[in-house]
């Protein structure tokens, strides 16, 4: 069997008295979509600042693409191909939509530092800008400052930013947060299309979204992974029901 | 659209006027005037050098007088051993002096871009209040240094008796010597026009309004800040050199936290991060100090006036009171 894409061993993190991951083991493995779930306060966006590199575990691995991603940060992770969509929609609230998704492109070529060429006038980076647009539906807003956009529209201007990226994996907080189910069951279609081209850590409170996607689903609770398995595992997992789903 | 014109073609008339009032002041025969305006040329580049920082990077230094003072220095420093007659150093290969500007100002360039380098490094690991004191105190440090510095004299600061020389140019008559300023000035706007429009100038401006975003998309805002930092520290610390053959003298009186406070007052006066705000706000400044300051000795007090209004009613300074919010496509 080939290596997973994402792996975590022993992961660990405590904020104060409060631990927040507990020995937390995890893969994500390519073409697919791996779903984790939880209550509120689980812990689950916290597991993706520590995969991002946002934060570090006090113990614990973290293996991405073959390689151990201790001791590198934040940018160095996103450029080895982990994009990360924000729970809270993360934007350059000046910057018009097409820019900010320029700039991920931008990133992509790892060209920060050009100095004479200008931005405005470069079609590849605005080409490649308009292609991420287009396939999350929102090309028609690309002058408009990101400030200026509606709570869902920002949702999607972060998924379009990480395309740009062409990851090798995604890292996704709540995605679905906000954008009404008519907005959700487009984005559901999406993603489903999504996992072939990089496989997806979706943290999603949505639970039809995850039971249409998931191909695993880890439950957390409390920073410990209670339950692991198919989607027909967990809905008929008990500790899962009792701990989560509400249900005895 | 309307707005991004206007600020062009006020940037246009500040440009003009700045050049209009010595060409006015050598045909009436007062070149006094013409030095006044060298002035304002000279510390708007400091500003503008700050803007980069400030403006665009969003970072709030309060230790330029350091990057204006040591480019002073590197003038003031080659130009008392040229006219002692006396080799810059012997060992480990003798370097002689120069009085020749090109090559000042490339000494200067390099040297506060250095000393950017260091404390940009250190200080660029904080942010928000801690920043803005670890760059006040370095400056602090280094004007200390200075003043107890005997052999470039200390705290009485060194004498230029001659002005240093451009090749073609007498630089001293002054209006040869406004004209080479206000040509470095406009030559220096114009990089940073460039440089603004092109990648990098995104990159810092997108690190100023959400790091953490620049950072999950795999660049690293530290950096993209520490050469933005020494960028800003190269332009200060030209214009420090400029300053040092206009008035033929440095003194520790350049690196002192007044002087940093006096460059982020044409800065926040004349709009951060427009491109012609210090230019505005060195102007004003310098005007203001000539009306007033004959007036009364309280001259700064009007100054103050004048800056609480501007912070209190318009964010973008005064380009920004007239020519609307910044543009961003
Ligand atoms: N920087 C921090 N300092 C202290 N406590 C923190 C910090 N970040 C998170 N926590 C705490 O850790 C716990 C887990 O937070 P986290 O945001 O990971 O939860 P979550 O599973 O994403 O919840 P939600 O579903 O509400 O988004 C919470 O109790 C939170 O208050
Ligand atoms: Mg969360």
């Amino acid at each position: 069997m080939t290596e997973p894409v994402l792996s975590l061993s022993g992961v660990t993190r405590s904020f104060g008295a409060l631990k927040v991951s507990d020995a937390v083991d995890l893969d994500l493995r390519a073409g697919e979509i791996h779903a984790l779930i939880g209550p509120n306060g689980a812990g689950k966006s916290t597991l993706i600042k520590l995969i991002s590199g946002e934060i570090e575990p006090d113990a614990g691995r973290i293996r991405f693409a073959g390689r151990d991603l201790q001791g590198l940060d934040q940018a160095a992770r996103a450029r080895l191909g982990l994009a990360r969509t924000f729970q809270v929609s993360s934007l350059i609230p000046d910057f018009s939509v097409r820019r900010n998704v320029m700039l991920a492109v931008q990133a992509r070529e790892g060209s920060g530092f050009g100095f004479v060429r200008q931005v405005s006038g470069d079609s590849r980076l605005g080409d490649a800008a308009m292609t991420a647009l287009g396939r999350v539906g929102l090309q028609d807003r690309a002058q408009v400052p990101a400030a200026e956009l509606s709570h869902g529209e920002r949702r999607l201007l972060e998924i379009a930013m990480a395309l740009a990226l062409r990851p090798r994996a995604f890292l996704m907080d709540e995605p679905m947060a906000g954008l009404g189910s008519e907005g959700s069951g487009a984005l559901i279609g999406f993603l489903d299309s999504l996992r072939g081209e990089a496989p997806i850590l979706l943290v999603e409170h949505d639970m039809d979204a995850v039971f249409a996607l998931a191909d695993r689903i880890s439950v957390l609770v409390g920073g410990r992974v209670i339950a692991h398995g198919s989607p027909d595992d967990i809905r008929a997992d008990a500790d899962v029901r009792a701990a989560y789903l509400g249900e005895e | 659209m309307a707005e991004f014109l206007n600020e062009r073609r006020m940037s246009l008339a500040i440009a003009l006027a700045l050049l209009a009032v010595p060409l006015m002041a050598e045909w009436l025969g007062n070149s006094f005037y013409t030095t006044l305006a060298t002035r304002a040329a000279i510390l708007a580049l400091a500003g503008v050098g700050l803007n980069i920082a400030l403006g665009s990077g969003g970072l709030i230094s309060l230790g330029h007088a350091a990057f204006f003072g040591i480019g002073g220095y590197a003038v003031g420093i080659i130009a008392s051993h040229h006219q002692a007659y006396e080799p810059l150093m012997t060992w480990p290969l003798t370097i002689a002096a120069t009085n020749q500007m090109p090559v000042l100002w490339l000494v200067a360039i390099l040297a506060s871009g250095l000393a950017a380098l260091m404390i940009g490094a250190l200080s660029l690991r904080t942010s928000g209040v801690y920043f803005i004191m670890i760059t006040l105190a370095f400056a602090q440090m280094i004007y200390y240094f200075a003043v107890s510095w005997p052999a470039y004299g200390g705290q009485d600061g060194l004498s230029i008796y001659v002005r240093d020389g451009f090749p073609g140019l007498n630089t001293l008559r002054p209006l040869d010597f406004f004209l080479l300023c206000y040509a470095v000035l406009m030559v220096v706007l114009a990089l940073v026009r460039m440089i603004s429009g092109a990648r990098f100038g995104a990159m810092l401006e997108a690190v100023r309004q959400n790091p953490a975003r620049v950072a999950a998309l795999g660049l690293s805002p530290f950096r993209i800040r520490l050469v933005a930092f020494v960028l800003s520290g190269m332009v200060t610390g030209l214009a420090g050199a400029l300053y040092a053959d206009l008035n033929r003298f440095v003194s520790p009186s350049m690196l002192s936290w007044h002087m940093s406070g006096e460059i982020m007052v044409f800065v926040i006066l004349g709009g951060a991060g427009r491109l012609f705000g210090p230019v505005a706000g060195a102007c004003i400044y310098v005007l203001f100090e000539h009306v007033f300051g004959g007036v009364s000795d309280y001259w700064q007090f009007f100054l103050g006036a004048l800056l609480l209004g501007v912070v209190l009613f318009a964010r973008g300074g005064l380009i920004g009171l007239a020519a609307g919010r910044a543009r961003h496509d």
